[in-house]
């Protein structure tokens, strides 16, 4: 029997790779609940596009200040070491690579790592891009979190985009409730797969041919 | 004697014009000058165009600009926070118009005017369709956009202290947009918490230098944006 991962396994997966010393921006809604996660003895700078680095857990009820907000305009706290901006060097950081990895959401994802997050196909209410696509275009590298298809099922990981672009060719890693999968010039590659889960089950759930990397491993899940 | 200081909220807008583009500062409900925008709404000018990161939530400062009817246009990135139902009813009837741009894009677009500079060219929004009908460039092997200068006629803008020659610093994430928008608009207004003596702000420190300001007015104790 396979066993999925729940939004918080994805994140606690996601957040094992994040190497030390890393300046990092999470997107919004799932990427957020990674800073929960990374192993103490790392230190991650996190980033923040109204113009913070160096970004702290939730301040303790009480102590909320309102000029102190993330991009989801959540409280934070600021660490020892933190530095505030204005928002156009918030950018510059972004779009210029100076970011280590950005960690977001996303609808979709096409087999060449193009990115669909910031618009659904829904016209009725107005679109919103917010920074999105900044920071798809600018971080060095781009890592998605998303669960592996659609509530009804429909493959997330597609051979080309539905949804509006946000940038194209810019995601390297996919961590899915069900793998993580690198996506490389030559296609994409399963590393890892949840427990009890087969490769044709994997593929079956997936909209683009996948290969199983050589040393791929089942995601340990605590 | 450079005195950039003004009595009143009513003199600090006095002489916004109709059709004004108008740049508001702030993020969320962090860095708004609400008392600057009710000063604006008490003020009266029309046929406005704002450029706001967000569209505003609640009934109050933004929100209520847009509820006026006087805004013919909105720039922005992000009008879909939680709570920005004024602009979402606007929107829907059709009675206000949108230009969405990648919040890096607006900024830069921004501090591209206040520079002196006709413009730029980003690899934000390559390939989307925020790129469509617009210049595309491919420099060292990259694909890049053309992205115009945005200018304002005025600026409100949210200072935690200012002097009378306007050097301003802030306080915290409500820093944001203002320092841009102080340099990209040919009139900066800013409310200040405090206003202190010449001197008193450490040169090493000041965040928006004088030169981008043009007029000072003291709020006390500014009201928090976005309330119902």
């Amino acid at each position: 029997m396979t066993t999925a991962l729940s939004r918080t396994q994805i994140a606690r997966r996601a957040a094992q790779d994040i190497p030390d010393g890393a300046y990092v921006n999470l997107g919004i809604g799932l990427p957020t609940l990674v800073a929960n996660f990374v192993p103490k003895d790392r230190e991650v700078i996190y980033h923040s596009e109204n113009g913070i680095l160096g970004m702290g857990p939730a301040p303790a009820p009480g102590t909320e200040d309102p000029d102190l907000i993330n991009a989801s305009k959540q409280y934070v706290t600021l660490l020892p070491g933190a530095s505030i901006f204005h928002h156009t060097d918030a950018f510059v950081m972004m779009r210029g690579g100076h970011l280590d990895l950005a960690l977001l959401g996303a609808f979709e994802v096409s087999r060449a790592g193009d990115l669909a997050n910031w618009a659904t196909l829904d016209d009725k209410t107005p679109p919103g891009v917010g920074g999105a696509m900044d920071l798809a275009a600018g971080a060095k590298a781009v890592w998605v979190l998303m669960d592996h298809t659609t509530k009804d099922g429909r493959p997330r990981i597609v051979e080309h985009c539905t949804y509006p672009l946000t940038a194209r060719g810019v995601v390297k890693r996919i961590y899915t409730s069900l793998a993580v999968i690198d996506v490389t010039p030559d296609g994409l590659f399963v590393r890892e797969m949840a427990p009890g889960l087969s490769f044709d089950d994997l593929q079956a759930r997936t909209g683009a041919p996948l290969r199983l990397a050589n040393d791929w491993r089942p995601i340990a899940i605590d | 004697m450079l005195d950039k200081r003004v009595k009143t909220l009513a003199d600090a807008v006095a002489g916004i014009k109709d059709g004004a583009v108008v740049l508001i500062a702030g993020f969320g409900s962090s860095g708004i000058p609400v008392e600057l925008i009710h000063a604006l709404i008490d003020q009266g000018a029309r046929d406005l165009t704002v450029v706001s990161n967000n569209a505003g939530s609640g009934r109050t400062d933004l929100a209520a600009l847009l509820a006026t009817g006087r805004v013919r246009k909105l720039i922005c990135s992000y009008p879909k926070t939680s709570g920005s139902v004024v602009f979402e009813e606007l929107y829907a009837a059709g009675k206000i118009e949108l230009e969405l741009v990648p919040q890096g894009t607006l900024s830069e677009r921004m501090r591209a005017a206040g520079a002196g500079l006709g413009g730029f060219y980003t690899p934000t929004g390559v390939g989307t369709d925020l790129a469509k009908g617009k210049e595309v460039r491919k420099i060292n092997g990259r694909e890049y956009v053309f992205e115009t200068p945005l200018k304002g006629d005025v600026a409100l803008i949210k200072a935690e202290r200012a002097d009378r020659w306007g050097n301003l610093v802030y306080r915290g994430a409500a820093r944001n947009f203002a320092p841009t928008m102080a340099m990209a608009a040919d009139l900066t207004i800013v409310q200040a918490r405090e206003i202190v003596e010449l001197g008193a702000l450490d040169p090493e420190t000041i965040v928006t230098p004088g030169i981008f300001v043009d007029r000072v007015v003291h709020v006390p104790n500014p009201a928090a944006a976005g309330q119902p």
